[in-house]
């Protein structure tokens, strides 16, 4: 009697093992299953380009892109001695010192101002936040006029304080300026959100405490309002830098990467290498190291962020 | 709190003058769509008469009609993979426990890292060697998987109680019928905000549809605005002027309607 409880017992136990194991399996193929479409395309558009873009900066290619010399780093090499890169890489970082602060300091002025409760104030966050809506293209074509040299407004407006007129897309001097004021403007409207957003979280209670112990204007906005923001800021900064790294659009609508390739940013320098000089080779390289840049940014942003920002 | 009155005035005075100065060029972009075009030519500010000569014109000369249907088609089936897709990776992380879910976790974080910019080449093979170039799905397919949705949905789901989960269970209901008809009904509004954001990002979107058409029969507004400006001689600024305010007429219509979703969703999937 004894030896049959036991063995019923075990029996039990392994039966309640099957089943626990079946069941781990069970779901984790459904889990497999609902992450399946994402899995794959995130394969094939995501993933393997990566892997494959490391491969073809390795080679020389044909016309269509099939690799046909392994050159090893020669590609990388010869990026980094050509001085149209290096004026590429130049022109990117130039655009990116303008762009970045440029954007954040003029939305968070905007921000501040548009955070105070007032009557008709939606109107003020609606026109603000609306270059978020408007794309690179209408955009581009807007400052486009603009920017044209005679009838444009910018140069009317020099000739009526009695300027000479600026060749502000055709001179080497200025077009990159004048591309980085376009592209500030097309990004005030989603920096501009996001840190009203912000603004808006912070506690009231705080400004209250400070109103009673009679704090001022300035005050409360240095001692309350930017060091509860900085997490806002901190995520703007970083998306407003990589995207700064991403730019194509303007520059193809505007300027074409010209004059002289002052404004040949990376990512239309590796658009022109690729699809209109048929180099895919160094055009990967090209991406490669766009890619390696980001990373960078990525992480550091992410190691000094968790250091310094202030969360609440 | 209430405010002095001159604190007020001067609050005014700045919110006027950067409103003024934010919105100039769409609003002249906006005049100069209906002004004929010897106004613009000389170089008048104030137009002397209004017409809807370039609307007729833009539509006339170019295929634009053409480019608004691939646009709306375009940006309605990305919205709707990206939802899909979304909806249903955010669900297994939130509501099922399988081994490896962890590390599929970071792998998804660590899409967010490769920049679209950098994989275009064998993006535009893969896209051409399948026979996919001038086609919807070409323009589409490559842009369903999303890691910054599956985030916010996951945020989003988070907050379902547990107990429902195990009610279910319990009453039977598969994860499948759970997902349909309990989680994506109460994440209606993240929902939304997300497919907005699809939406006015797929609309706009300008460097792959340029890689992906070659022709007018499924090219976007974006890419069609771009024909329209090299095309046209430089004297036509009325009727580029009117493209591009049809162009992003519906984008800025959809901003202004959930600009409040938009905003809390956003800063919510950025911060949390």
């Amino acid at each position: 009697m004894n030896e049959m409880t036991i063995h019923r017992e075990s029996l039990a136990t392994v039966d309640f093992e099957k089943v626990k194991k079946r069941q781990r399996m069970g779901s984790f193929f459904k889990g497999i299953l609902f992450l399946l479409p994402s899995i794959v395309l995130f394969s094939v558009f995501l993933f393997y380009p990566m892997v494959r873009t490391i491969y073809l900066s390795f080679f020389l290619t044909d016309n269509s892109g099939v690799p046909t010399v392994f050159v090893g780093l020669d590609n990388f090499t010869n990026i980094f001695s050509s001085p149209i890169f290096q004026q590429s890489l130049q022109s990117t970082i130039l655009f990116v010192l303008y762009t970045v602060p440029g954007a954040i300091l003029i939305s968070l002025f905007l921000a501040v101002i548009a955070n105070e409760k007032l009557r008709g104030i939606g109107i003020f966050r609606t026109m603000f936040s609306s270059t978020m809506g408007i794309s690179v293209a209408a955009a581009s074509v807007f400052w486009m006029f603009l920017f044209h040299p005679t009838m444009g407004w910018l140069n009317q407006l020099l000739q009526v304080v009695g300027l000479d007129g600026i060749g502000w897309l055709t001179d080497p001097k200025w077009a990159l300026l004048s591309v980085s004021i376009s592209t500030v403007w097309m990004n005030i409207g989603f920096t501009f959100l996001i840190l009203l957003g912000g603004l808006q979280s912070i506690d009231s209670y705080l400004y209250e405490s400070a109103d009673i112990d009679g704090a001022g204007y300035f005050y409360k906005l240095r001692r309350i309002t930017i060091p509860m923001l900085s997490p806002t800021l901190f995520f703007v900064v970083t998306v407003t830098l990589i995207n700064a790294f991403q730019t194509f659009g303007q520059i193809d609508m505007l300027t074409r990467g010209g004059p002289q390739n002052e404004t040949n940013l990376i990512v239309y320098s590796i658009y022109q290498e690729a699809f209109m000089n048929y180099q895919y080779g160094t055009a990967s390289a090209q991406a490669i190291i766009l890619f390696l840049i980001i990373l960078v940014i990525t992480i550091v942003q992410f190691k000094l962020g968790e250091r310094k920002v202030h969360y609440q | 709190m209430t405010m002095p009155l001159h604190q007020k005035v001067i609050f005014y005075l700045l919110l006027s003058i950067s409103a003024i100065l934010i919105f100039a060029p769409a609003i002249i972009a906006f005049l100069m769509s209906f002004m004929p075009s010897q106004d613009i030519l000389t170089g008048k500010i104030i137009p002397t008469s209004l017409t809807l000569d370039n609307y007729v014109q833009v539509f006339d000369r170019s295929p634009l009609f053409n480019y608004l249907i691939n646009s709306f088609v375009v940006s309605v089936v990305i919205m709707l993979g990206q939802l899909v897709l979304a909806s249903l990776a955010a669900y297994a992380f939130v509501f099922l426990n399988f081994k490896g879910r962890d590390a599929l976790f970071f792998i998804f974080i660590a899409t967010m890292m490769v920049p679209f910019e950098a994989s275009i080449i064998p993006n535009f093979q893969t896209i051409r060697d399948m026979g996919w170039i001038d086609s919807y799905t070409g323009l589409s397919i490559p842009f369903f998987a999303m890691a910054f949705g599956t985030f916010l949905l996951r945020q989003n789901f988070k907050q379902i109680p547990k107990e429902l989960k195990e009610a279910s269970e319990i009453a039977g209901i598969g994860d499948f019928r759970f997902y349909l008809t309990v989680v994506l009904p109460v994440a209606k509004t993240s929902l939304v905000t997300l497919g907005v954001y699809g939406f006015l990002t797929s609309w706009n979107m300008y460097l792959w549809p340029l890689l992906a058409t070659t022709n007018d029969s499924v090219r976007t507004v974006q890419i069609g605005l771009r024909q329209l400006q090299s095309q046209e001689q430089l004297n036509e600024w009325g009727v580029i002027m009117a493209g591009a305010i049809i162009v992003v007429l519906p984008t800025l219509i959809l901003l202004f309607l959930g600009q409040n979703k938009l905003q809390k969703g956003l800063a919510e999937g950025a911060l949390k």
